[in-house]
């Protein structure tokens, strides 16, 4: 699945132009300076570069989910961005959120509920539980939001909808749900 | 993914600059399209220019009334303004029909708009079409080809790629304008209306905008009042591109405005269908689709459009 970029048989960068940026970037809290091709992504900067392989490739095109981080507090796909467009950006990968020692609230209610089955989605999956909370707790509509003018509802149908950009193979949802919503149930969110 | 260089623009007018100045060069703002097709090598620059940092990325209210929002806008923050929600909530409806969390967070008004088709022909290097490589032919088209997601009005024998922006058809019916600047220096003002084109014999030119040119704001006349609202419908309850949708804004005589998504190479409106509102669904898509020429495949999506807009102007009067 992985595949190595072959320069040898790349067309040549703009005349005059490098192929390689410097880019400076924090993940999990530890600073990187680093000078990478222009093709890399944060996907592969994380997996091949730092050997940070909790964040998984998936179809590395944005549809399933199995790459999602944190940048700057938001959920994204790292398969869908370039490591070098991230200067000065904080990044925070499954790795950041917690330990086998030190669970975090979501990592534990996943496997008291087990809320995974391969485990290959979970990292994404867990990533997104909690920005999911965050971006209720913010105020943010989904489409299943009935009235825009008040406060998101903490419920089944609005994480359901909100967690629809990560995929799993295994069917392991209903699992999920139930995790999610026990920490939405513990931080006090209203339902 | 081909090689490429790549630079930081400090401003607009300097992106619009550097872009007129090497050949083969592509903006990148959310990167969640481009990134896509450069993988694929559908799209190959040599040269990105990385227009993030560049203080496009707020919502202002203009001394009309309405609202310029910066082309580096996230969908999310779009969907998510109070003033967006209150005053134009089909645009927010729209928004979040659309794509996944994830990538709303990336994804910009300026390439929400500009986003490539996602016919799965143009998204394969191995068969033809005529968007990808001019002149090799259009593989939709072609004998025993899957057609049900594609468009049913606005095609040509070249091709009947959808345009498959949600957002694009809420800014269609609102009237949104498009504001750009020019590698000269020059800025100049598109209504979304004029922004896309039909594919006719050159379904690789998609937009009216001239080499260089860059989007920098979309902006919103006053709000209009009425009973807003995006449906839309597709082959799963969420995560997917519309087979059909139906952006509406309807006032409390009856009378309002209509878009339709996902059923042809632009987002779809005529005015005298908008007139033939208080007649009801059936007479406005009579106007709205009159010279369809939908595929055996996709034909369903003439009855669908009516029945969704039925449905739409039903939820109005309620």
């Amino acid at each position: 699945m992985e595949r190595v970029p072959t320069p040898q048989t790349a067309s040549p960068p703009a005349t005059g132009a490098a192929a390689t940026s410097p880019v400076r970037l924090t993940i999990n809290g530890m600073d990187q300076a680093l000078t990478l091709d222009n093709r890399v992504s944060l996907l592969d900067l994380l997996r091949e570069h730092l050997h940070l392989t909790g964040t998984k490739k998936g179809c590395d095109h944005g549809q399933c989910g199995a790459c999602t981080v944190i940048v700057n507090g938001r959920r994204i796909n790292s398969c869908l961005t370039l490591a070098v467009m991230h200067d000065g950006d904080e990044v925070t990968t499954i790795e950041g959120i917690g330990t086998p020692d030190h669970l975090d609230p979501m990592q534990a209610a996943f496997v008291a509920h087990d809320g995974y089955q391969c485990g290959y989605c979970t990292p994404g999956q867990i990533c997104s539980a909690r920005a999911v909370l965050e971006e209720i707790a913010a105020g943010i509509p989904s489409h299943v939001t009935g009235d825009l003018n008040a406060p998101p509802p903490l419920s089944a149908e609005e994480i359901r909808e909100r967690m629809s950009g990560n995929l799993c193979r295994c069917g392991a949802y209903a699992n999920m749900l139930e995790a999610i919503l026990e920490v939405a149930d513990t931080q006090g969110l209203p339902a | 993914m081909k090689a490429f260089s790549y630079e930081r623009a400090s401003s607009p007018a300097d992106a619009a600059a550097r872009a007129a100045q090497i050949a083969n060069a592509r903006y990148i703002a959310g990167g969640t399209n481009l990134l896509d097709l450069m993988k694929l090598q559908i799209e190959a620059p040599s040269h990105l220019i990385d227009v993030n940092g560049i203080g496009l990325d707020r919502i202002e209210e203009t001394a009309e009334g309405g609202l310029r929002i910066g082309a580096l806008v996230r969908n999310t923050d779009l969907a998510a303004d109070p003033r967006v929600r209150r005053d134009y909530p089909v645009l927010t409806r729209a928004l979040v029909a659309g794509a996944s969390g994830q990538l709303r967070n990336k994804a910009t008004t300026a390439g929400n708009l500009l986003q490539r088709t996602r016919c799965v022909y143009f998204y394969d290097p191995n068969m033809p079409c005529n968007k990808r490589v001019p002149g090799s032919g259009c593989s939709a088209l072609a004998e025993g080809a899957v057609s049900r997601q594609l468009a049913v009005i606005g095609t040509s024998d070249a091709c009947i790629a959808t345009h498959p922006s949600d957002m694009a058809v809420a800014m269609l019916v609102l009237d949104a304008v498009v504001e750009t600047v020019l590698p000269s220096g020059e800025t100049r003002v598109i209504p979304v209306a004029d922004l896309h084109v039909l594919p006719g014999d050159t379904p690789h030119i998609e937009t009216t905008l001239r080499p260089g040119e860059l989007v920098t704001a979309v902006t919103l006349p006053p709000p209009i009042g009425g009973k807003q609202s995006y449906r839309k419908v597709r082959d799963r309850a969420s995560y997917a591109f519309a087979l059909v949708s139906v952006a509406a804004i309807i006032q409390p005589d009856g009378s309002g405005r209509i878009a339709l998504g996902g059923v042809a190479p632009k987002p779809w409106r005529r005015d005298d269908a908008d007139a033939a509102l208080p007649k009801g669904a059936t007479a406005v898509m009579e106007r709205l689709l009159a010279g369809a020429r939908p595929t055996e495949d996709n034909a369903f999506k003439l009855l669908l459009a009516e029945r969704a807009l039925a449905a739409t102007l039903a939820e109005a009067k309620e």
